[in-house]
């Protein structure tokens, strides 16, 4: 009668079904991401309102909640304008390179029990390696921009993102020391009874500072720094490309929210049965996420030397000995199991 | 051991900064729970002082004749240059302002010229919304900027106070006024 | 399977070449960042996942970012005269010779195996296996690059110095410290070897 009734489609039909199911999901993470993204920038600005004894952006719909659409529809409307002196290639390279990471590196962060894109045996280095080459972002934004105060904005970022990726990987190795494997799902599953932000306090603290460092966040926005460099890197950008590198700047926001709930704070896990994994997930993560903009807001930023210091001088050594307990730590106690 | 030393006073300080870093972070996030320090504008006014310096007007004395002289006071002082006016005199001898053309769109509100007029009759009054469409529109014409009131200085009057009785230039006197006071005598050194 | 062999390898082949012919060296350089991904995406293929986020964590990642770095703030004009003197075959000619041998030893190989396809699909290779190789058979090599990695980083910090540092510093005058450094880094890769064997005794128990 139909299509669906021959034996050889019914034969592959569980599997086309699981195809799609497995899209659908990816569309689900990647829309879900991209519209929280846009939408951070009402929430952060409401947000930093409320935390400066202001309003915030209230007039457009109930509460302000359709400013976003104003927003769209303005920076929509904006010229596509490219300075005649820039590398045209790379000055449209720069915006995709990223959102297009920060989107990606969410393939491997498990939401809920069944909702999750990848699930990557390498999902921590599948993340590492999207940060590393997201710094590509700013590097060819700054260099096509063919600014100065842009080129400056790259000289920072380079050398900041490096810095902090060196740590941001080893303060996660404590966790998967813990929980035996890179896979972000098993990490999750392995906090069960006790989060890792217990044991792994430490690394939950350089995890913090790193990820806050290499999305370039306040109070690390060294490569962009407005009152300093007038934008950094992204100064000769405007309209749609500009609004590629704001939005990709707040999924890296969530993203990193996202990664400390998933390796400290349990990911779906919750002590009531009754609410819904995602509900959990949600929660922490959006604590996390206000959590960022409340560091914005209270948080002055530190000069840049001040910032290479903290790396290379305390981090990178709390990391390395958080590192060495945690490894003997579990020697010991599987010695003596 | 020296570097040693230092780096664990470093340390040290590090460690207290965060502490204070931390108690910043929460002091801010109480602010939640605090009164909004802005008003939400077109529905709630601001309660502005009755001296600030907002829209300039024209005044008129407390017989309701207009005040402005055309002395040209306001205009040598203005450092923008947005006042422009003449002077004329009536047949009566009684002087006053032919135009007096402020452009608004100069006026920086610094208002010098309600200091220099003699006969209080520019003033600046507590009235910022001065927005037009077009910008022809800013530059205010005498009927424009005259009010029938005496703004902030309600009793004086120039030509009462000097002795010139305004009922001898044809002016109607208020119920309840008193005669003109004598004369100024400008050679006393007494105010 | 074949598809994701061939596709990214060609793509890794287009990016040498970009790199070599491309006479901006930002873009030659990005060139090679394009085929360093493609390469990790063929390990990916082959079942290496671990080398392949390795390839894009410290090459396309950090090491690539630091030359292009460097190449952006050289600000090497775009037209130079280096430009023309590559379409002389004596240039060319040479390195091409070697490319020839090396592909006709490879082709050999890879016939000798048998078909590319053969390659494809083994298994992967998990990370705990990787590092239970690198912290086993091949110890010796890890301590080694250590050591050079620990001098490489003692002498960029002395180079990084000024002289006058150098004089008040007790940490670069004394070279007890840099002992003490060393034996630290020992300990440190002692730490690491034991946590891989641990995981080790948890997969065998399991």
């Amino acid at each position: 009668m139909s299509v669906f009734s021959l034996p050889a489609v019914q034969a592959i039909l569980p599997q086309l079904m699981s195809i799609a199911w497995g899209i659908g999901k990816a569309l689900i993470v990647l829309f879900g991401v991209v519209i929280c993204g846009a939408y951070m920038s009402l929430v952060e600005r409401r947000v930093l309102g409320l935390w400066q004894d202001r309003y915030g952006p209230n007039r457009v719909g109930p509460f302000g909640l359709f400013q976003l659409v104003a927003d769209m529809l303005k920076i929509f409307f904006k010229e596509d304008w490219i300075p005649p002196f820039a590398d045209k290639f790379l000055f449209v390279l720069a915006p995709l390179v990223a959102m297009g990471t920060m989107i990606l590196a969410f393939m491997v962060i498990p939401v809920t029990p069944d909702l999750g894109v990848a699930d990557l045996n390498i999902g921590v280095l599948f993340f590492m390696a999207m940060a590393g080459l997201a710094v590509y972002a700013v590097l060819l934004g700054g260099y096509a921009s063919g600014n100065k105060y842009a080129l400056l904005g790259v000289a920072r970022s380079a050398a900041q993102s490096l810095s902090y990726e060196v740590f941001l990987g080893l303060s996660m190795m404590g966790v998967v020391a813990r929980a035996g494997s890179f896979d972000l799902r098993t990490i999750v599953l392995s906090q069960q009874g006790l989060w890792n932000i217990i044991p792994q306090f430490f690394g939950f603290i350089a995890f913090l500072i790193a990820g806050i460092a290499v999305v370039h966040r306040h109070p690390f926005d060294q490569p962009e720094a407005e009152q300093e460099l007038a934008d950094g890197y992204h100064i000769e950008y405007g309209g749609m490309k500009w609004g590629m590198f704001f939005v990709g700047e707040y999924v890296g926001i969530i993203l990193i929210s996202a990664m400390i709930v998933t390796l400290f704070f349990g990911g779906w896990l919750g002590p009531f049965s009754v609410v819904p994994p995602f509900v959990w997930f949600a929660l922490k993560t959006g604590a996390f996420m206000l959590f960022f903009i409340l560091i914005r807001a209270s948080v002055p930023r530190p000069r840049y030397d001040q910032v290479m210091i903290l790396s290379w001088q305390y981090l990178l050594p709390l990391t390395l000995v958080n590192l060495i307990i945690t490894g003997a730590v579990l020697l010991w106690v599987g010695g003596a199991a | 051991m020296r570097a040693l030393v230092q780096y664990c006073v470093n340390l040290k300080g590090l460690c207290v900064g965060a502490v204070t870093q931390v108690r910043t972070i929460g002091m801010v996030f109480l602010h939640a729970a605090r009164k909004r320090q802005t008003l939400l504008y077109p529905e709630e006014k601001p309660d502005l002082a009755p001296r600030y310096r907002g829209r300039p007007v024209l005044t008129r004395d407390p017989n309701g004749v207009e005040r402005c002289v055309g002395c040209g006071l306001c205009a040598v002082v203005c450092p923008v240059d947005c006042i422009a006016l003449q002077q004329e005199e009536r047949e009566s001898g009684q002087w006053f302002a032919k135009f007096f053309r402020l452009n608004m769109s100069r006026c920086v509100f610094c208002g010098l010229c309600e200091e220099a007029c003699p006969t209080s009759a520019i003033q600046l009054t507590p009235d910022f919304e001065l927005g037009e469409y077009r910008r022809e529109d800013l530059v205010l014409e005498k009927e424009d900027l005259l009010i029938s009131g005496t703004g902030k200085d309600h009793s004086y009057s120039f030509r009462t106070h000097i002795g010139r009785a305004s009922a001898e230039f044809g002016a109607q006197w208020a119920e309840g006024d008193d005669a003109p006071q004598s004369p100024v005598d400008t050679r006393s050194l007494l105010p | 399977m074949l598809f994701s062999f061939y596709i990214p390898a060609l793509v890794a082949l287009a990016g040498a070449l970009g790199a070599v012919l491309e006479h901006r060296p930002v873009r030659a350089l990005l060139n090679l960042v394009a085929s360093l991904l493609a390469i990790a995406v063929v390990f990916y293929g082959l079942g290496a996942p671990f080398a392949a986020a390795l390839e894009v964590i410290v090459y396309a990642g950090a090491v690539m970012v630091l030359f292009v770095f460097v190449v952006m703030m050289l600000n090497l004009p775009h037209e130079h005269s280096g430009k023309r003197s590559w379409k002389s075959p004596i240039i060319w000619g040479f390195p091409l010779c070697l490319a020839v041998m090396l592909f006709v030893c490879l082709s050999d190989l890879l016939l000798e195996r048998g078909h590319v396809g053969l390659l494809l699909g083994n298994g992967q290779q998990a990370p705990e296996q990787v590092g239970l190789l690198l912290f086993g058979p091949y110890i010796l090599l890890v301590e080694l690059a250590a050591f050079l990695l620990l001098a490489a980083l003692i002498v960029a910090s002395h180079i990084g110095k000024r002289s006058d540092d150098i004089a008040a510093s007790p940490i670069l005058r004394e070279p007890s410290f840099i002992n003490e450094i060393v034996s630290q880094g020992q300990s440190e890769a002692e730490e690491v070897h034991s946590a891989a064997r641990c995981e080790m005794k948890e997969e065998a128990s399991s």
